[in-house]
């Protein structure tokens, strides 16, 4: 199969605009015609919808939650990048698209990074104008502050809400649509099936979770902005009922999926307490501008944080890193902590965690600074764990959070499977092996509000001539005989064990085998251990209650059995890149350092799988490097 | 930990409601509370019972899906916490803990401690917005906002929209979630435009939905996980006032 990244002609600075001028046009009488379905109402979902709206197309936008509102952008903390050089600290569009170019591992495509730089600055304005409370000076100009990966102050933030601030900013303008009556919004409904006719999405298949009803809806076009996978490991920072499931049916029905094992293993989350444990919360990554992170110089070191002298701690990351330091990219400073710990200086009761200590800055800012910057993630720390972090240091560790894989797609964000988009985290684009903080808010709204809605037409505009499907269409019955007959399935089985059960024991495989440092003979058996729990599951699982009622433990189910096959495809993926690069750690290609070894010639290119009855075959997208030269990555 | 729950079950809308009590064992101090949910849910599964109906997401107090009545308290025993960051240390080895659904008519329920709160999305569709379209915007430091106009703007719009004020409130009103996301708005220089449509059409629609009037007792400041203070809804009653007089 040829993957044809529809890369637009010219220099870097010119190709969008080269690819807008070139892209086909809609008059707005035509445009009342088409409609669109947009699952999931995140940052990018609600963007979108209401920008598709706005423009005029027919929209209906699904989520599974009982309102828009909670989609799990919300939850996101520390703030949102912006090229605008407001510093004057010497920021630029180029700038930052090398920084993400590099913080990625050269493991994304140079036009989109580029884009992703280039629509950041009026993306900060459009939030503004929004009602976005961003940070301000108080002569009423916007603040920035730095991030990791970077050494310019281009971060903006609205205290430690910034997701939720951007959300809410995405809601209400989803909302003023819906009063519009140009979007029709479904909350508690999930997707369970992509209707694919001719070989192009034409619609979905989605249930209601109230009733249980099984719901038909077509359309010209169907766009997923389903957010990340990261459950595949149970334990994650990401909102319990994030899933991906409308991904890999969209997968099953011929999408292909590209590098599914880049998962970011995020550095400052609140480490296990016990196997009860459903999540793990993320603290935002923000503190380590003032916070630094430490462990005792002495193995096993029983004394209180506070009880050891400044000589006897090791600020391992600002030794290791002296010009990053504590600001170092996500995936240096997770496996570095992991270093330590495997190493036998974590702290905390499961000796699972580091400090990060706020002790300096107090004393260099005072107390007032802190609390302005951060007050809100103390408090929630103090609430989750019972800790005063103004008076001791906080615990932390590293944690499953963004999945910078997800479904292929060309430069316009269409999958293979013509009319089916991915936006948002969802696709794999623009973050290769790696994503910089504050850059997951920036491509989730880029990619709805911006990208999504120029692109789309280019498409649409030869739809308008075909016929205009209706849900009594075969393929409609066939999808949704098929998701009947599956859930029936799932009820059937009634097993001996719970949904939970195997969500654990995937979870603990996927997060001993593929997170923070992968070898081959752990993947091969991880891939053997999931199938055993794939077949276990199918015989074994209980599900109690029926199909035709609001059943959560049914949902979990239909959930997790995709995660399971997901498991599989991400074990695949990281068992046949024999190089390290960003996230992806193999341990057969370090440096006597233990710094990663990439491998350009061999690797540099996008591993893009298709499915096949239950296998995966692999299709390469190169990546060519036409403005920046590839170098080692290095944060010393 | 071993803990008796007392815990409102009701099949569907039409259902009539009842307290069931469940023994739990096993529990630990480190469980958040929603966490001691799905321990007990795991345990109906393997009796081959339903489980407990509830609501979560993100599991970090910022998503405003969790919330239910514990002991009579929205989201338990604390001041200012969501369900979900509520753990099992606030309470004691064989204590009684009575769980139960948000009380308010405007919020029906859906099942055991499920509610409806599609009310607070409609009020949000009546002006809860600034009209601009996507790609209209200026520069942002065109219009500067003073830090302390911005902060304040931000305190109110931390509301996370989970319910606790309506479900304390003895007269079940929407008045602090419905006057922060005014006075948000309204206090932003981008947000004046449309502030006196705003008011009225928002508080109308929260009057529609049937929630009551506020009365200004405080219940609703208290449980607040954001703490939104209630000069939210003196500043949003003057703004009421004001834009009747201005018509």
């Amino acid at each position: 199969m040829k993957l044809d990244s529809k890369i637009p002609e010219g220099k870097l600075e010119d190709k969008w605009r080269n690819y807008q001028v070139k892209s086909q046009l809609i008059n707005p009488a035509n445009k009342k015609k088409l409609n669109i379905l947009v699952v999931g109402s995140g940052l990018s979902g609600a963007g979108a919808a209401a920008t598709l709206a706005e423009l005029g197309y027919d929209v209906k936008c699904f989520c599974y939650q009982d309102s828009a509102r909670r989609a799990h952008s919300v939850a996101a903390q520390g703030g949102i990048n912006a090229a605008k050089n407001y510093q004057h600290d010497g920021d630029s569009v180029y700038r930052m698209f090398y920084d993400t170019l590099k913080g990625g591992d050269f493991r994304s495509r140079e036009a989109n990074t580029y884009r992703l730089a280039e629509l950041s600055a009026p993306l900060i304005d459009h939030y503004v104008q929004q009602g976005v409370p961003f940070a301000r000076e108080y002569g009423g100009t916007l603040v920035n502050r730095s991030f990791g990966g970077v050494q310019v102050q281009r971060t903006f933030y609205a205290r430690g809400q910034t997701g939720q601030q951007l959300l809410l900013a995405a809601y209400s303008q989803l909302y003023k649509m819906v009063r519009a009556k140009k979007v029709e919004m479904f909350p508690r409904s999930e997707m369970l099936d992509l209707v694919v006719i001719d070989g192009k999405a034409k619609g979905i298949i989605v249930r209601d979770l109230v009733t249980g009803e099984l719901k038909r809806f077509a359309a010209d076009a169907v766009v997923l902005a389903t957010g990340g996978y990261s459950r595949v490991f149970r334990l994650s920072t990401l909102a319990i009922g994030c899933n991906g499931s409308a991904l890999w049916k969209a997968h099953k029905k011929g999408a292909l999926f590209g590098a599914p094992s880049f998962t970011q293993i995020h550095p400052t989350a609140l480490p296990q307490s016990s196997e009860a444990q459903s999540k793990l919360t993320l603290m935002s990554e923000s503190l380590r501008n003032d916070g630094r992170i430490w462990v005792p110089k002495m193995k096993a070191d029983t004394r209180k944080a506070n009880e050891i002298p400044e000589e006897e701690r090791d600020y391992y990351l600002e030794r290791r890193y002296p010009s990053f330091g504590n600001l170092a990219p996500r995936d240096i400073a997770s496996r570095a902590a992991k270093e330590r710990i495997d190493a036998g200086f974590g702290v905390g009761r499961l000796k699972n965690s580091v400090y990060l200590d706020f002790k300096h800055a107090i004393e260099k800012f005072g107390i007032e600074t802190i609390e302005d910057r951060y007050g809100n993630l103390f408090k929630m720390y103090k609430k989750i764990t019972g800790i005063d972090a103004y008076k001791e240091p906080m615990q932390i560790s590293p944690a499953a959070h963004f999945s910078m894989g997800g479904l292929w797609v060309d430069y316009e964000l269409m999958t293979t499977i013509p009319g089916l988009y991915a936006i948002g985290e969802c696709n794999f684009s623009d973050h290769g092996a790696n994503r910089l903080g504050a850059n997951s808010l920036l491509q989730a709204s880029v990619d709805g509000y911006f990208i999504l809605p120029n692109t789309i037409n280019n498409y649409l505009a030869s739809e308008i001539k075909t016929t205009t499907i209706t849900t009594n269409h075969p393929e409609f019955e066939k999808a949704e005989k098929e998701t009947k007959a599956n859930i029936q399935k799932v009820l059937a089985i009634n097993g001996t064990k719970t949904v939970d059960h195997f969500h654990r024991e995937l979870g603990k495989v996927m997060w001993q085998e593929c997170a923070m440092s992968r070898n081959k003979a752990g993947l091969e058996k991880a891939i053997s251990q999931i199938k055993t729990i794939r077949d276990q599951f199918w015989e074994d699982v209980k599900v109690t209650g029926d199909d035709k009622e609001m059943n959560t433990e049914l949902e979990k189910a239909l959930r997790l059995a995709d995660f399971i096959e997901l498991g599989i495809l991400m074990c695949t993926d990281a068992l046949e890149r024999e190089e390290s690069c960003g996230a992806h750690f193999r341990e057969e290609f370090q440096t006597e350092e233990g710094e990663a070894v990439r491998k350009d010639k061999e690797f540099s290119y996008v591993s893009a799988w298709a499915y096949h009855q239950g296998d995966f075959k692999l299709h390469k997208e190169a990546l060519e490097f036409e403005f920046v030269q590839p170098s080692v990555r290095s944060y010393k | 930990m071993k803990i008796t729950f007392k815990i409102w079950r009701q099949e569907s809308p039409k259902d009539k409601g009842a307290i069931k009590k469940y023994e739990v064992d096993g529990l630990t101090e480190d469980m958040s509370f929603l966490e001691a949910l799905d321990h007990l849910n795991e345990l109906l599964v393997l009796k081959n019972e339903k489980v407990i109906a509830f609501e979560y997401d993100c599991r970090e107090g910022i998503c405003g899906q969790c919330g239910v009545f514990i002991n009579g308290r929205a989201h338990g025993p604390h001041d200012h916490i969501t369900t979900c960051q509520l753990h099992m240390r606030s309470f004691k080895d064989g204590d009684t803990i009575v769980v139960e659904p948000w009380r308010a008519s405007s919020f029906p329920i859906i099942k055991d401690l499920v509610v409806d709160r599609s009310a607070f999305d409609r009020i949000i569709e009546q002006g809860a917005f600034i009209s601009s379209k996507t790609g209209t915007a200026p520069e942002a430091n065109a219009i500067p906002v003073p830090k302390e106009i911005s902060d304040r703007a931000m305190d109110a719009a931390a509301c996370i929209g989970c319910g606790a004020c309506v479900a304390t409130c003895k007269n079940a009103s929407a008045a602090l979630f419905t006057a922060a996301k005014i006075n948000h708005l309204n206090s932003l220089p981008q947000g004046k435009a449309e502030e006196h449509k705003r008011v009225a059409e928002m508080t109308y629609q929260m009057e529609k939905e049937g929630f009551g009037n506020c009365t200004f007792t405080g219940a609703c400041e208290v449980e607040c996980p954001e703490s939104i203070s209630i000069v939210n809804i003196a500043e949003m009653n003057a703004r009421r006032i004001q834009t009747n007089i201005i018509g």
